[in-house]
């Protein structure tokens, strides 16, 4: 297996969340370690699934579950900013249908797509956690935006896009 | 033990039991899906729902622990609605094809949607279609059909001890597949496709063939490896279709290895022989049984009267009948020979005149699940004795510590608690430091006779650690694998272990390679009379030729060991420790008689072949490795003119006016091996008479062979079957050798490179294992294309092309 796969940093921040977990069960990092290779990598390949089952001492298949069952990680390339939109319940009332609506008319795209400049990917997300700021949407898995309406949408467009 | 009531039937069951165990015992049936008395709970098909008197909810039986008074309804008005609204949202993405799935007739989800579903169906939306996948050659798939009860997934993680399936995405995107395009190799994963209750997961070799309900279920023993699995063979116009596990919890419990599974293909097998034979001036020709008989009474009759008794040899497998084991020694010692045998493999018979018995497990096969502490020497476990390592393995999760000698590092999928890998001429020192570190433990001294093999010995860390577990660790148990039981060592191995048992305490005994092999050394197929023995082991023991004599080891080139052979479902020519000796002998031989299922290479080197029947076509015992006697019935009729060994070799004692050959059935030969099975258990016995280890200082040569046979190319049958033969495990040979080795000799992974042992050479490709000890090169034995080279140990040569 390529050590090299992950660069030293990345395998520091693995093996600090490894060492949460008792030794022989290493493989309680798997959340984190594909969380700290995603965002070095922007997205999942089959080799780094690979790379960190060997690397937690696991089943490939069981890593492959965890990446899948989580709309976090990509399992394909996206685009530079990844925007999440939730269309759960107490968001679809709050209009994040138009959100979403809005969205794919000024990008041009639809769900699980990239635009042609590489700089955006739309998702739809599933509840955040944050009703009371419906609708929200996520950046890159991090970034929280609450109150997404037109307006604040055409503002965090343009200033992703500078 | 706590008192619960379910459906007003009064119930004791013991704490931590669940509602469902608790509904077995008094016979009642909860549906259920994902629960497996064998594999974890995992409640997610919530088909067991019944009500539980003051809970708010129906309950999983599966998951529910039982406590104290409590009351259970399976049918009650709630329980019943809850059954069928979960058999409804199961149906909702099944598709209603039974007539066209091959599991129609066996299906879980069709039997309970019958019981317990409606009989139609509200959903008028689209179903989801998930696409197949290919899991190799063994398992076929169907996965809109799958209800995601995860039993395929558990029995990796559980039972087979990888996990190679597993259930990616989720909610309605669920889908059970490998990880990417990998596909399903362990040795027992056609258990999955008992487990799968709907049609995903269905055996590949039978789809489409037959239906449940046109085949006759007819009880059967496994001829391979020495477990003697239980069988259900289902028959169809005569014809072997599949075969299926019969449960039975002290030998296989409800599983079986893919090899018993899957290899009744190779009774279907076009080299099959269905004609006897007979080579009559150089030329073969097809005639009637009485001709072929008569021309095999008269050749052997003519050896005898050229060179005397002791120049016919018989060598029989261990994968044949007690009855024709049986039935062959005796031929042979009214003829007056004693050169018979069933060790092919082995190369080591030192201990032949200080045995005491017939060796065997030495303890009974349900026992191993309760060993606490367990060393196997010499073994490729997973392939020889598949289901023996999950025993193992659950063994290991209950908390015994499993270590390992052996020249190989394979993963068992299990825990080790310490492993020692050496090349194979320094496992003897490796189990030496075992010995010599129990008895400084124990402070017991170790026996005169073997007192000086340990004393220049070095105790490593791990020979320490061994030696602390057995002792801690009880009860414990040695156990020698094939690997260690075709070594050239193997009597100084078996001394060495026998010392430690002594020491510690520990039971010791043999993995047995063949379905037979305990039956095969019972009834005598051993060069001396295990029936009749004289007071002079020594000399009479030495009466006779053992199979490594008659197969050339230790016999020049230019002469045979013997003028006549009679072989009974045996291929020398893959089936011997040095292929390459026993192929020159055996076609030296003036005379050779063939009994056999299969034609192979057989007309290269016989004069006579005779088509006997295999294990489904006649009836028969087989003497498991814990010595368990197992008689069967034949479950189709002969092939074409094939006929039972027994009958042939009756015949052929008449022809050669024998005494003792009228039997009317296999059952009357049975009468007359085990008379008293009490009797006949007692001959087991591992204990050697006297200790003794020869070889302790021998140096091993630059580059040594490390030969195993592969787990499909182990006997006849199996290298037959088709499907087996698409497997990865069964994959064209290849040489393995550790990076240190490959970088002196200045070879590339991957690169095909010149093998020579014994001035013979194959060319084939070289892969890297790293696991390998460093001066040794792995190459499998009983392969077409690798029996030109000779012995399984030993050195070996690695050119650079």
């Amino acid at each position: 297996m390529n050590s090299l796969m992950l660069s030293i940093e990345a395998l520091k921040k693995i093996d600090r969340e490894i060492a949460k977990y008792p030794t022989d069960k290493k493989q309680s990092a798997v959340m984190s370690a594909l969380a700290i290779a995603q965002d070095e990598k922007g997205w999942l390949a089959t080799e780094t699934m690979d790379f960190i089952a060997d690397y937690l001492e696991m089943p490939a298949i069981a890593v492959y579950e965890v990446a899948t069952f989580y709309n976090m990680y990509n399992l394909k390339p996206i685009g530079k900013y990844k925007l999440t939109v939730c269309t759960n319940l107490p968001c679809a009332l709050s209009g994040s249908n138009q959100t979403v609506d809005y969205l794919k008319k000024k990008l041009g795209i639809g769900f699980n797509e990239t635009t042609v400049d590489g700089l955006f990917t739309l998702k739809e997300g599933e509840c955040m956690g944050a009703c009371g700021d419906a609708p929200v949407l996520l950046v890159n898995n991090k970034r929280m935006c609450s109150f997404m309406t037109e307006d604040q949408i055409d503002k965090l467009l343009e200033e992703l896009k500078k | 033990m706590i008192n619960i009531e379910i459906d007003g039937k009064q119930v004791a069951v013991a704490q931590g039991s669940t509602v469902m165990d608790a509904a077995k015992q008094v016979g009642i049936y909860i549906p259920h899906f994902c629960y497996h008395k064998k594999l974890s709970i995992a409640a997610n098909c919530r088909m067991c729902l019944v009500e539980v008197e003051k809970a708010p909810k129906p309950l999983p039986a599966c998951a529910t622990p039982v406590s104290e008074g409590m009351k259970v309804s399976t049918h009650s008005q709630q329980a019943v609605t809850a059954q069928k609204g979960v058999m409804e949202f199961l149906l909702i993405n099944h598709p209603l094809d039974c007539p066209i799935c091959d599991q129609g007739g066996e299906c879980q989800l069709q039997d309970l949607a019958v019981g317990y579903g409606s009989s139609g169906s509200r959903y008028q939306e689209a179903k989801r279609a998930v696409t197949n996948k290919n899991l190799g050659p063994l398992i076929s798939t169907d996965m809109t059909r799958c209800i995601h009860c995860t039993r395929c997934v558990r029995f990796g993680q559980e039972i087979a001890g990888i996990m190679e399936l597993g259930m990616a995405g989720r909610g309605e995107h669920s889908e059970i597949l490998t990880f990417v395009g990998k596909t399903v190799d362990s040795e027992l994963s056609g258990n999955v496709i008992d487990l799968c209750p709907v049609g995903a997961l269905v055996s590949k070799p039978f789809r489409y063939s037959a239906r449940t309900w046109e085949l006759s279920r007819r009880k059967s023993i496994s001829p391979h490896c020495g477990l003697g699995s239980n069988l259900v063979v289902q028959v169809k116009n005569n014809r072997v279709m599949r075969v299926l596990p019969r449960e039975n919890e002290a030998v296989n419990e409800c599983w079986l290895s893919d090899k018993d599974r899957f290899s009744y293909e190779g009774l279907n097998s076009g080299d099959r022989l269905t004609i006897p034979m007979i080579r009559k001036s150089g030329e073969w020709q097809t005639c009637g049984w009485q001709e072929a008989l008569a021309f095999t009474a008269e050749g052997i009759k003519n050896v005898i009267n050229k060179y005397g008794a002791q120049s016919i040899g018989a060598l029989g497998s261990a994968h044949s009948t007690l009855e024709e084991l049986y039935l062959l020694q005796k031929l042979m010692r009214r003829l007056g020979s004693h050169n018979i045998d069933h060790r092919v493999r082995q190369s080591n018979f030192r201990a032949d005149v200080i045995s005491q018995g017939v060796p065997w497990l030495g303890i009974q096969i349900a026992e191993v699940s309760q060993l606490k502490s367990i060393l196997i020497i010499g073994s490729t476990l997973r392939k020889d004795h598949p289901l023996l390592a999950q025993r193992i393995r659950q063994a290991v999760k209950q908390g015994a510590q499993l270590s390992v000698i052996n020249p190989i590092g394979d993963d068992l999928f299990t825990k080790l608690a310490y492993q020692t890998i050496v090349a194979p001429s320094a496992m003897l020192n490796a189990v030496l430091q075992v010995l010599k570190a129990v008895a400084e433990i124990k402070n017991i001294p170790i026996s005169e006779q073997i007192a000086s093999a340990v004393k220049q010995i070095n105790i490593s860390e791990s020979a320490r650690g061994m030696a602390n577990s057995l002792i801690e660790h009880s009860p414990s148990a040695v156990f020698l694998g094939n690997i260690a039981q075709h070594h050239p060592h193997y009597a100084d191995l078996f001394s060495a272990i026998q010392a430690i048992s002594e020491i510690t305490g520990a039971k010791f005994g043999v993995l047995g390679e063949a379905a037979n092999s305990v039956g095969a050394y019972s009834v005598g197929v051993v060069p001396w009379d295990v029936r009749a023995e004289s007071a002079n082991k020594t000399e009479s023991r030495k009466s006779g030729l053992n199979a490594g004599q008659m197969l050339g080891l230790g016999v020049s080139e230019e002469e045979s060991a013997c003028s006549a052979y009679i072989l009974l479902n045996l291929e020398p020519e893959l089936d011997s420790y040095d292929t390459r000796r026993a192929s020159q002998v055996i076609n030296r031989a003036e005379f050779v008689v063939s009994l056999n299922s299969y034609k192979g290479n057989i007309p290269d080197y016989a004069d006579v072949i005779l088509p006997v029947s295999p294990f489904t076509e006649t009836s028969g015992t087989f003497v498991n490795t814990e010595g368990r006697i197992q008689s069967f019935q034949g479950v189709v009729s002969p092939l074409g003119e094939t006929r039972p060994a027994w009958k042939v070799l009756r015949v052929l004692g008449n022809l050669l006016q024998l005494e003792g050959f009228d039997y009317d059935s296999s059952e009357q030969i049975r009468a007359e091996i085990i008379s008293d099975k009490e009797e006949f258990v007692q001959n087991l016995n591992n204990s050697l008479d006297v200790l003794s280890i020869k070889d302790f200082d021998q140096k091993g040569s630059e580059v040594e062979r490390i030969g195993e046979i592969p787990i499909y190319q182990a006997d006849p049958i199996v290298r037959r079957a088709i499907s087996l033969q698409k497997t990865h495990d069964a994959a064209p040979p290849m040489a393995f050798a550790s990076s240190a080795l490959l970088n002196k000799a200045g070879i590339l992974a991957g690169e095909t490179v010149r093998i020579n042992q014994q001035n013979e050479e194959i060319q084939l490709a070289i892969s890297v294992d790293d696991n390998l000890p460093d001066d040794c090169i792995r190459l499998a034995c009983a392969h077409p294309q690798i029996s030109r080279l000779g012995t399984m140990f030993g050195e070996i040569k690695l050119e650079k092309l």
